[in-house]
């Protein structure tokens, strides 16, 4: 069987992660590897609940959203609730510790983090929510090298936000480490 | 541009084949899910020596296309089924004055303003129907990234080749997707370039010259002859006109251009077919979810195909006709991001033959393939 990954990122509109699930993509593809991007997302422009589906294969990708999830990750309640499905047995699910607070309990192993205090107290902006969730997507998957991560970063930040999303990756990267 | 291998959207990749195929105008106003487009076209086609209008509305835009297509440009506009229903009118304008201009729908929910955001494929009626009267109707329905680059550049072709508008139908999900794209260097494309027709000195030019076989040669505005062009039926001068046998040779000739050339702008793709038992109908992001569906029964031991039509009109009757009549197959799943539409087409041509069972989703979610799966095994 050859490498396929499929990771989902569940968020509020607004906290960039469509954005850094392009990151994760366009690392993997940096890698030599076949990955695709698709987000899903509301009529509101902030607020409303967001997702984004990257998938990452050795293989031709043939439909570019989920339907085997070994990844699954929600920074809030209402995404969490609803786009938990594609889901495996052994699917990984990544909580924002504070604010989904409802979780199943399905034999599934669920790490639980603080993102968004992390992003308020050790980066100083909620915005750099979702690229710190990359961090510890990739520090517990090693799905991408983490210094192509920040390749891909740099490629797509708008400019002057180069050093802001660098740390906040790096800060994921450092916490995420510690769970696994 | 220049790094030609990247990371693009569908919706970027439409624009960049536009360029690419020669397109040197659009206007357009923005709408979600096709404003990608829009913003490409804006930064991009000044460089190229192009003109980028945002026009007040939908009308004016579609307008301003065919405008700009008898100033002798390839042309373009895009929008999503509210827009499309707003410039309908034009369209039909666009058809009986046989103008080559590219129509880009990248489909969301509908009817009226629906689901912007999510995923559909409930305009392929409009696509054909959607302005009144009889015309000729040209549709492509990439199924992928690639796609979106290579059948922009063919609407383009297509559309100059039958002086006609020619329809891309993309929906959300490609429209918004990121994926690697290489792209090919477009001077190695096969690209149609018009031929403006001079006329000689003490000719009047005929926009719609029947003697000079379906396709009449185009002229172009602001070369030192005057024409005419109206929306109503009119003879090879462009002018109205109430002669019976010119108001049917005129109409009849304008879907025959089409009707004839069907085996040349029709195009399939067959997928895991030869040894299937079973077939999944599927176009646009439901057909690549049936490749993945056909992989996935084939795991469980179901041999099952796809027929991923990549022209969606004119309709492939012929090719699914033979699908019908080779014996092989037991049985035809369509499914569609709609609440059933081309189904009917398929139901058509089948004529009671073989059974036809349906997948239809409109729930603002794709259809994935694993709705298919599930879809397959509760009805074969």
């Amino acid at each position: 069987m050859s490498f396929h990954f499929e990771a989902r990122f569940g968020a509020i509109g607004g906290q960039g992660i469509i954005t850094a699930g392009a990151f994760l993509a366009t690392a993997a593809i940096m890698q030599g590897l076949n990955a695709v991007q698709s987000p899903t997302y509301t009529s509101q422009v902030r607020g409303g609940p967001t997702k984004v589906d990257v998938i990452i294969s050795e293989e031709e990708i043939l439909f570019n959203r989920g339907t085997k999830l070994d990844l699954f990750l929600a920074t809030a309640q209402r995404p969490y609730d609803l786009y938990y499905t594609d889901l495996k047995d052994d699917t990984l699910v990544i909580l924002e510790e504070n604010l989904v607070k409802n979780v199943r309990e399905d034999g599934r192993k669920i790490i639980k983090v603080p993102i968004i205090e992390l992003a308020e107290k050790e980066i100083g902006l909620t915005v750099t929510t979702s690229v710190i969730a990359t961090g510890i997507v990739v520090a517990l998957t090693e799905i991408v090298k983490p210094d192509t991560m920040k390749e891909a970063i740099l490629s797509r930040v708008p400019k002057g936000t180069e050093a802001i999303n660098i740390r906040a990756f790096e800060l994921g990267y450092e916490v995420g480490k510690k769970y696994r | 541009m220049s790094n030609r291998k990247g990371v693009y959207t569908g919706n970027e990749l439409i624009a960049i084949a536009a360029i690419d195929a020669g397109c040197r105008f659009y206007a357009g106003y923005p709408i979600t899910p096709s404003s990608e487009i829009m913003e490409v076209m804006s930064k991009e086609l000044p460089k190229v020596g192009g003109a980028f209008i945002q026009m007040e509305d939908e009308i004016a835009s579609m307008a301003a296309a065919i405008g700009a297509a008898w100033t002798g440009v390839k042309s373009m506009t895009a929008s999503s089924g509210p827009g499309i229903s707003l410039k309908s009118e034009h369209i039909g304008y666009a058809c009986i004055t046989e103008t080559p201009v590219v129509i880009v729908n990248i489909m969301r929910g509908g009817p009226s303003t629906g689901f912007p955001t999510a995923p559909s494929q409930s305009d392929v009626m409009q696509a054909r129907w959607g302005t009144h009267g009889d015309h000729p109707a040209i549709a492509l329905v990439p199924g992928n990234a690639k796609e979106m680059y290579y059948e922009t550049v063919r609407a383009f072709n297509l559309a100059e080749k039958f002086r006609t508008p020619v329809f891309i139908l993309g929906d959300e999900i490609l429209g918004h997707m990121n994926t690697m794209v290489e792209l090919p260097d477009p001077s190695d494309l096969d690209i149609v370039e018009r031929k403006i027709y001079s006329p000689k000195q003490g000719e009047k030019y005929k926009p719609f010259d029947m003697s000079k076989g379906d396709v009449p040669p185009m002229g172009a505005f602001f070369r030192g002859y005057r024409f005419h062009l109206t929306g109503l039926n009119h003879n090879e001068y462009g002018y109205p006109t109430i002669d019976r046998d010119m108001i049917k040779m005129q109409q009849e000739r304008m879907m025959k251009k089409v009707e004839n050339h069907v085996e040349e702008i029709v195009k399939n793709e067959l997928f895991n077919m030869d040894d299937a038992d079973y077939v999944i109908f599927a176009y646009g992001s439901t057909g690549a979810a049936a490749k993945l569906a056909s992989k996935m029964l084939r795991e469980k031991g179901k041999k099952v195909g796809v027929f991923r039509p990549i022209t969606i009109w004119p309709f492939p009757d012929r090719q699914i006709d033979e699908v019908i009549t080779s014996g092989k197959y037991k049985g035809i799943l369509v499914a569609e991001a709609n609440l059933g539409q081309i189904i009917y087409e398929v139901e058509r041509v089948n004529r009671g033959r073989l059974p036809i069972k349906d997948l239809l989703k409109v729930d603002g979610t794709p259809v994935s393939p694993t709705d298919i799966v599930s879809r397959f095994e509760e009805v074969f």
